[in-house]
């Protein structure tokens, strides 16, 4: 059997979900029996593959490049994870949502600067005015909420969905867990 | 005819990261950034919010490490509450914020730089990871997972979970240490020793195969600060900070939280979303520094246990003359820390007052400001927040360890495009050795990549007006 593609994806979060991932542990070694991490900032891809058969996203969507990402990602995935709070809610991200991207720049830039005080505009994205979970640009396959996700879910999840058996996400985790 | 060079992402790093380097018509390096391209407004949507809220709110703007934002956050609330945390408490959060130390460095040192090493800076990208490393060497693999999870262990039992764990309040901590909590950590201790000690004989064998990076990578004088005990040991938790020069002179010392903005500024530049830490009677961009393993172990005259001792007088040595300058030398500063942070918990841990069940203070707002800082794996770190009356957050500022560094990841990044970059031509490996460099800093960024949806690996030739004439992608 030839191993399953595996990418695992950062939007606008904090990595605590690709942390909990990493909490795996050994038993990472033994998932890699099954699958291949084709795409993840833990290895070297520069590009999303044209084929990926379970992509985890972590964070909310926040930038006009988060937006271009998550439909590259839907595009070439056979199932999306929305993995977190974040991708699932927009949780804490979008806690900046009622004050909108003005005014959190001009705090960081201006008035919380000694010097130079200028918004960045070179090279890094513009913000969306209203961050949003991932289920309201693209379909979504499965939501695995957690602040983080545990260890043990991503372990029990990744299993169910490599083997095909059925998924009780209610029974692993919760909002907030 | 100029062009630009594009890594994007920069892999295997905390965040994700860009790195644009600038070709003039010779081809030679003319201008390198490194660009950080995601901000969430912490400091503004944290207004409002009630002050011991802050510790579990900040803890959210990072998965690595958010025990150090639980801590210099809720000594940021002490200060409003006016009040000194029960020693035990103060004891705990030691030894949580060591822990986490310990599974951050191993975090990037094994899955994330040990590929470099042990594969090669030019091997196939393909297998240029943990899993590579795991199959080539599986004792450093497994030795690395192990002491990731040694940290992470820990945290789990101290905290009751692993990643934002709501254990650290304003105050101390919201439960003491249970005797078998104790033991199971003191019985872990031997096999992190074990694995620390392989990994630093490794290192070692390697290290001087690593000669012509050492000699480029963020290899130049600068400032250096961190956190340091009275006795001049090394601090994460508490102590004050010191800043030396590039001579190990003393430039500031004894700089309190509080004391803090009026030292140092920030400043911004308008391709990264991350801001510039700079010391302020020097300005911006003179007064710039570097923080971390490098900078703490650079300050510090002791490590306060023996063994980490021992190993604090060979990194001096690597010098002659002064601090050690080169970045390389923050993965050796790196295990040193490790070795450390298991050796002082194992002390920790011996305290006769840690299972004491005073580890919380109360009280209300007594003072209108506040500051704390700690030592965040990668660097120091500071919050500082305003409260109202009924102790609602009227304004919050953040200085962040990758901010400190950023000047001189940026100068690292030029430096060694300039010395690989020639007449236009790179490769891959090339191109990895760059955002090597960057790794050596660990820099802990937020995520959200730039231009997805292109070939992140782009030459544009740029005509003088700004017209894209021509691209070559691969």
């Amino acid at each position: 059997m030839s191993k399953l593609k595996l990418a695992t994806v950062w939007l606008d979060g904090c990595s605590g979900c690709h942390m909990s991932f990493l909490d795996m542990d050994e038993r990472l070694i033994a998932l890699a029996e099954f699958v291949d991490v084709v795409y993840s900032p833990i290895v070297d891809t520069k590009v999303f593959p044209d084929e990926v058969d379970i992509a985890l996203v972590e964070g909310a969507v926040a930038s006009v490049d988060d937006e271009k990402k998550i439909k590259k990602i839907r595009a070439h995935s056979k199932l999306l994870v929305a993995m977190g709070d974040c991708a699932v809610a927009g949780n804490v991200p979008s806690m900046r949502n009622p004050i909108g991207p003005e005014a959190i720049l001009d705090r960081a830039y201006i008035e919380n600067a000694d010097v130079q005080q200028q918004i960045p505009c070179v090279v890094v994205p513009k913000l969306l005015r209203v961050v949003r979970p991932i289920h309201e640009f693209v379909k979504v396959d499965v939501f695995l909420p957690g602040c983080p996700p545990s260890a043990d879910t991503f372990h029990a999840a990744l299993t169910a969905l490599v083997t095909g058996e059925p998924l009780d996400v209610p029974a692993l985790t919760r909002f907030g867990a | 005819m100029s062009q630009t060079i594009t890594i994007d992402p920069v892999t295997r790093l905390e965040g994700h990261g860009k790195i644009t380097i600038h070709l003039n018509d010779q081809g030679e390096v003319e201008n390198a950034n490194f660009h950080v391209t995601q901000v969430r407004g912490f400091e503004r949507f944290s207004e409002g919010r009630p002050f011991y809220e802050m510790p579990s709110l900040m803890a959210r703007i990072c998965g690595i490490c958010p025990v150090s934002h639980l801590i210099a956050s809720a000594k940021a609330c002490e200060a409003i509450m006016s009040v000194r945390i029960p020693h035990t408490a103060a004891q705990l959060r030691r030894m949580l914020n060591l822990a986490q130390m310990v599974q951050s460095h191993a975090l990037s040192f094994f899955y994330l730089s040990s590929p470099d090493l042990l594969l090669g800076m030019e091997s196939d990208p393909q297998t240029r990871h943990i899993f590579g490393v795991v199959g080539a060497k599986p004792e450093l693999g497994r030795a690395g997972i192990a002491l990731r999870r040694f940290g992470q262990h820990i945290i789990e039992l101290l905290g009751n979970k692993r990643i934002h764990p709501g254990w650290v309040v304003p105050g101390g901590v919201t439960e003491p240490l249970a005797s078998a909590k104790r033991d199971e950590i003191l019985g872990m201790i031997p096999e992190a020793y074990a694995n620390i000690e392989l990994a630093l004989r490794w290192y070692k064998q390697i290290a001087e195969t690593f000669a012509p990076e050492i000699e480029v990578f963020a290899n130049f004088a600068s400032l250096y600060m961190g956190l340091i005990n009275e006795d001049e040991s090394i601090e994460f938790t508490d102590g004050a900070l010191r800043l030396i020069d590039a001579r190990g002179e003393i430039v500031a010392d004894g700089i309190t939280a509080a004391q803090f903005p009026e030292v140092i500024g920030e400043a911004v530049e308008p391709y990264s979303y991350t801001k510039f830490a700079y010391y302020k009677p020097l300005g911006y961009p003179e007064g710039s520094y570097r923080v971390g393993p490098l900078a703490r172990l650079n300050i510090a005259k002791s490590m306060g246990t023996p063994m980490a001792d021992g190993e604090l007088s060979l990194f001096k040595q690597l010098s002659d003359d002064g601090p050690v300058q080169s970045s390389f030398h923050y993965h050796y500063a790196r295990l040193i820390d490790i070795l450390y942070g298991i050796e002082k918990i194992e002390m920790i841990l011996s305290d006769p007052l840690i299972l004491d069940k005073h580890v919380r203070a109360t009280a209300g707002v007594n003072r209108l400001e506040g500051a704390g800082h700690a030592e965040a794996p990668r660097g120091t770190l500071h919050h500082h927040y305003k409260v109202d009356e009924n102790g609602l957050i009227t304004w919050a500022n953040l200085v962040i360890a990758t901010g400190q560094n950023n000047n001189a990841m940026n100068k690292g990044v030029l430096q060694a495009a300039k010395h690989y970059v020639k007449n236009g031509k790179f490769t891959e490996g090339i191109l990895n050795r760059v955002e090597a460099v960057v790794r050596t800093f660990d820099p802990c960024l937020s995520c959200s990549t730039h231009a997805f949806g292109q070939m992140p690996l782009a030459i544009s030739l740029v005509s003088a007006e700004g017209e894209i004439v021509d691209q070559v992608i691969r």
